[in-house]
């Protein structure tokens, strides 16, 4: 019992965080002391964020890597402009279309979650990483020869160019292949973002600290024994899978939203990779820790714009020393005694750290 | 007839670079059980040293690329040395995205380097006439000839020495298990180092072979064939040299006829659910070995 009361204590910390993060930036914006490239940032951090947990679910919680999670977020983005672009003379309201391009990106999103889910699940470790990033690749590559326009008919759709799409003089393409979505009308806010980030970590937690949940983390640990106390694996597998791809999705379409035009070569694999380095480095299966990474390492490469032309590089020697300083074992134990006197805030999850005190034990 | 020979050739020639790239994959997969994302970097920067060596310093395309492999070599013990060997232990996700950290490093050297407009790789084989077959029906180029030589002769080589020296039987020995190798006087990081060393040169070669064949060079050359180098190891069976050499030449054949006879914006597609299907009929690849599990 007390330990599902220190589970809800840890949730409320970190829903507390998202919600004071927000107050803070929300005041800093609303008095000007926050320069046009941190305003500019505020989306994409939330979109990423919400990347970052949907990804933590699938990597960290059901165990399995995932190399084509832009994918998802591609197929929510552009449904999402779709439905918002096709709907603007019927629905007046910004906010309500925005609602409901999320709702159609979460939805097309977990139908291709099911669609790569089925098969992909059946396979282990590398492989499953490889067929997922094939997945991703084969998303991009359709998306990259999709034209969509919308007239007074309908919605019409084209593989080949936008003149075999056959639509009315009153036409008008919303999605041109290559060069992707254009004209599109912002209608993605800061609030909007908070709101969906909420949303996203309230799904999640609960959905960890549920009975699924813990057939999720049983299969993780060891598929074979969860596997003989009869909890079938597949079904909640495909459960986890989906509901992240739909996570992904909504990302997807408030990050499609947020931009007049964008080009489906965006989601490509150093997309989905870089949402992995946010969970791997937040702490796999620490939803938590993939926020702060999220939020830091979006921001990491704009706070180095002073260096120009060597931000890349920093960031690429940070993340190389960043896995070598925290996976080297004097050093993690001084570090997390040296963070663990300062706060509580960044400390593991009670789960993982009995997980490690035995593993010492056991050298 | 003529047309699919000659889709053939250019798949078998395409396939032959994708071969060698994957053998680096696949080697240091099979001894360190990590994912070289950094691997298809590794091509760019070989490519780049024989850039230079043949149009700054006018040296013969030979040097060039000898000068490659040896940078490239090099390069690789680096890595492995100052980034790979301190997390041995470490989880495979967190060897994985050090390995991301490496390319990010090493495309973005090589952007404040070399900057990022294009650069037109010189032909290496620039005195070879294209082969005329049947009557001037079937023109192979000469490119394609080095290419598809190249691949049998490092292939031939590799599987000698695997097979052979002394070396390659220690490199089989950790790859099949690391502590037992150990215990019988093996130096496992030396052993390690070395693999990397000869992943890396094989890099160089096919990174001047590739950019012989499409020979534009900029600092992310090396990032979809490395991709598809991975996806063909796969397809191959990771770990398995033999599975490489097969996956590699495959996928450079199908990519090929997708694009001529199906379609080309595709193309990329019909690669990659080609190898999920096979995946899901044989799911450790086409020579995988089939790991049963202990309960």
């Amino acid at each position: 019992m007390k330990s599902v009361k220190k589970t809800r204590r840890k949730d409320f910390i970190t829903y507390g965080i998202v919600v004071i993060a927000f107050i803070v930036m929300q005041a800093l914006v609303m008095t000007g002391h926050i320069s046009n490239s941190l305003k500019n940032q505020l989306i994409p951090i939330c979109v990423y964020i919400c990347m970052a947990v949907s990804l933590n679910l699938v990597v960290g919680v059901l165990g399995d890597l995932s190399l084509g999670h832009a994918g998802f977020m591609s197929v929510g983005a552009f449904t999402g402009i779709i439905v918002a672009m096709s709907l603007q003379n019927a629905i007046p309201s910004g906010a309500l279309r925005l609602v409901l391009a999320i709702a159609a990106g979460a939805l097309t999103a977990a139908v291709a979650g099911i669609l790569v889910g089925v098969p992909v699940l059946r396979l282990r470790g590398d492989y499953l990483a490889i067929v997922t990033l094939a997945f991703g690749e084969i998303i991009k590559n359709i998306i990259t020869n999709l034209y969509v326009g919308v007239d007074g008919n309908g919605i019409h759709f084209s593989f080949k160019d936008a003149m075999s799409m056959g639509m009315g003089l009153d036409g008008k393409a919303i999605i041109n292949g290559p060069i992707g979505a254009v004209g599109v009308t912002k209608l993605s806010t800061f609030t909007a973002g908070f709101i969906l980030i909420m949303v996203i970590l309230f799904i999640t937690l609960n959905l960890i600290n549920s009975r699924t949940g813990r057939a999720i983390k049983a299969i993780r640990d060891n598929r074979i024994a969860a596997e003989s106390v009869g909890i079938n694996v597949t079904k909640y597998k495909l459960m986890a899978f989906v509901i992240s791809a739909a996570m992904a999705g909504m990302a997807g379409a408030l990050y499609g939203l947020n931009y007049s035009g964008l080009a489906a070569k965006k989601f490509d694999f150093n997309t989905s990779i870089l949402v992995l380095v946010f969970v791997v480095l937040g702490g796999i299966g620490n939803i938590r820790g993939s926020i702060i990474a999220a939020t830091v390492l979006t921001v990491l490469p704009e706070a180095l714009r002073q260096f120009s032309d060597y931000r890349m590089l920093i960031y690429a020697i940070v993340l190389i020393l960043v896995m070598i300083v925290t996976n080297n074992p004097l050093l993690r134990s001084v570090a997390d005694r040296f963070i663990g006197s300062l706060t509580g805030l960044f400390r593991k999850k009670p789960a993982s750290q009995t997980a490690e005190g035995g593993a010492d034990n056991g050298k | 007839m003529m047309g699919i020979l000659s889709n053939l050739i250019s798949g078998i020639s395409l396939g032959s670079i994708y071969a060698i790239i994957a053998l680096g994959y696949t080697m240091v997969y099979g001894i360190a059980k990590m994912l070289n994302f950094a691997h298809g970097d590794v091509i760019m920067v070989g490519a780049y040293i024989c850039y230079c060596a043949i149009s700054y310093l006018g040296l013969p395309p030979l040097v060039g690329i000898v000068m490659a492999i040896c940078v490239c070599t090099v390069l690789g013990i680096v890595i492995e040395g100052l980034a790979y060997k301190p997390l041995r232990s470490a989880p495979s996700l967190a060897v994985l995205i050090t390995a991301i950290g490496v390319s990010y490093f090493l495309q973005n050297s090589a952007l404040l380097i070399w900057k990022s407009d294009p650069k037109v790789f010189p032909s290496i084989v620039k005195s070879m006439q294209p082969v005329q077959l049947f009557g001037g029906q079937l023109a192979i180029s000469g490119i394609t000839i080095v290419t598809v030589l190249c691949c049998v002769v490092v292939m031939t080589c590799l599987t000698l020495f695997i097979s052979k020296s002394k070396t390659g039987k220690a490199m089989r020995a950790v790859s099949e298990d690391k502590v037992a190798a150990q215990l019988m006087g093996i130096n496992v990081n030396g052993t390690i180092s070395v693999t990397f060393a000869i992943g890396s040169g094989l890099a160089a070669v096919a990174g001047v072979l590739l950019c012989s064949a499409y020979p534009t060079l900029i600092p992310t050359t090396g990032a979809m064939p490395g991709i598809k180098a991975f996806t063909a190891a796969v397809f191959g069976g990771i770990g398995s040299i033999p599975g490489a050499m097969l996956g590699g030449i495959l996928l450079g054949i199908i990519e090929l006829f997708a694009k001529s006879y199906i379609s080309t914006q595709f193309s990329d597609a019909i690669v990659f659910a080609v190898l999920i299907i096979v995946l899901l009929i044989k799911p450790t690849g086409l020579l995988g070995k089939k790991v049963s599990e202990k309960v």
